[in-house]
């Protein structure tokens, strides 16, 4: 105890979300906020749609974030986020970063459209998603991001989401974008490091941070780190870079790629798979892997 | 110990007092959820390396730094356990929360 040792700390210490907050235990959506902020630093506002983070916040008058707050409607994130970064160019702020920052449901599903709005004109913002794989908020409905196998209170058990996630990457890939990167709650430094970088580009930038859900994913609440680690270590949420759509960077290469059953066996939405159906999603996931590794190597 | 963090809650008395355009008056501070917690967490400091990955994984800013060692803010850790399970020299310990 008498070492006389300095703490070894990775990562700035000013923190600007609070506690206090509403999030349940081991929420990976509060650690996305306090990493992503910790980059972005306080001359940033949030443009918050409905989604657990709306929540989690705090209800009127209060907020556990110590930067202004813009709650808007489901669909409207983004287009928030650029009626919000227009009003500020109208006083003579151009310094402010102005964030959209929604679930994935209010990503993938209900405000591609302004997203999508907001990438073609590449207003200059960033637009944050983590993702929880379902509308966890309203009580884990299936989302366009909820992955294959999967149970959810809309897709019982019996009858299983049979569909793969979206490919939003690609899907924002395709907009040509100046910058995006998809990043996860267990490589803290890497999501602090990706918010920097998005932070000095001009135009729209995309983050697309994996978020795990105990509530929602009927996990253990201290495995939140574990199945970040994994689900990047198993090549099923690789970490990467595009740069203006082509430029696509490996971010960070597995040690050595394991099957995807620890992965699935953390978690109580998957307990019911067959082996034959973990066998196609093991094959959809490498399938994804080798297509990823080659728009990494032909750039 | 670490130092008390706390706010007061906002009661309005009148309409006056409400602001027109709806802004945050206050931090979340007041709300005590170490009261969600039935499972809390032991940091044995002998065997502690000082790594900081506690403090670098609690998603609820509960592991607070005082002189270059984590100490945890029971006022508001909800007992989710990661610190425990991320700590490398596993010298954080769950144990049943006393009433
Ligand atoms: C137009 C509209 N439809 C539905 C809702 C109800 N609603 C609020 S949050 C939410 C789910 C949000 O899911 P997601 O974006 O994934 O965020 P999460 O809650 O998982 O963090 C829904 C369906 C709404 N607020 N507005
Ligand atoms: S439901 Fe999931 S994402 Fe939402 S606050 Fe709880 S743990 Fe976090
Ligand atoms: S048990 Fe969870 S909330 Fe409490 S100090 Fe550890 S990581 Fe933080
Ligand atoms: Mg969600």
């Amino acid at each position: 105890m008498s070492k006389e040792k300095k703490m070894k700390l990775s990562l700035p210490t000013e923190e600007l979300v609070g506690s206090g907050n509403l999030a349940c235990q081991g929420c990976g959506a509060t650690l996305a906020m306090r990493y992503f902020l910790k980059a972005l630093g306080p001359k940033t506002v949030l443009c918050i749609p409905a989604c657990c983070w709306s929540v989690i916040d705090g209800p009127y008058p209060y907020s556990c974030l110590g930067v202004p707050v813009h709650h808007s409607a489901f669909e409207t994130a983004a287009s928030t986020a650029t009626g919000v970064k227009a009003g500020l160019q109208m006083t003579g702020d151009n310094e402010t970063t102005v964030v959209a920052w929604g679930g994935d449901g209010g990503t993938f599903d209900i405000g591609l459209q302004a997203l999508s709005g907001a990438a073609e004109r590449n207003d200059d913002i960033i637009y944050v998603c983590y993702d929880n794989e379902a509308y966890m908020n309203t009580g884990i409905q299936r989302s366009s991001a909820t992955p294959l196998g999967a149970w959810t209170t809309t897709t019982p058990v019996k009858f299983f989401k049979d569909q793969p996630k979206k490919d939003i990457d690609a899907i924002m890939a395709a907009h040509r974008i100046p910058y995006q990167a998809t990043a996860s709650i267990s490589y803290p430094e890497d999501v602090y490091k990706k918010a920097k970088k998005a932070k000095d580009v001009k135009g729209t930038r995309f983050l697309h941070i994996y978020a795990p859900c105990p509530t929602g994913w009927k996990s253990r609440p201290e495995d939140t780190i574990k199945l970040g680690r994994m689900v990047v270590q198993n090549c099923i949420f690789p970490l990467f870079e595009v740069e203006h759509g082509e430029k696509y960077t490996l971010t960070m290469k597995p040690a050595n790629k394991k099957p995807i059953d620890d992965y699935l066996k953390l978690q109580g939405r998957f307990r019911h798979l067959k082996p034959e159906t973990i066998k196609v999603m093991q094959e959809a996931v490498d399938h994804e892997w080798t297509r990823l590794l080659k728009l990494c190597e032909n750039r | 110990m670490p130092k008390k963090r706390d706010a007061k809650k906002i009661n309005f008395t009148s309409i006056a007092e409400v602001p027109t355009m709806p802004m945050s008056l206050g931090s979340m501070l007041w709300n005590k959820t170490g009261t969600w917690r039935n499972i809390r967490p032991e940091i044995k400091l002998e065997d502690c390396i000082q790594c900081g990955i506690c403090w670098k994984f609690c998603p609820d800013m509960s592991i607070l730094i005082e002189n270059e060692w984590p100490v945890v803010d029971y006022d508001f850790c909800k007992g989710c356990g990661i610190c425990a399970e991320e700590c490398p020299a596993k010298c954080i310990v769950m144990v049943e929360e006393r009433k």
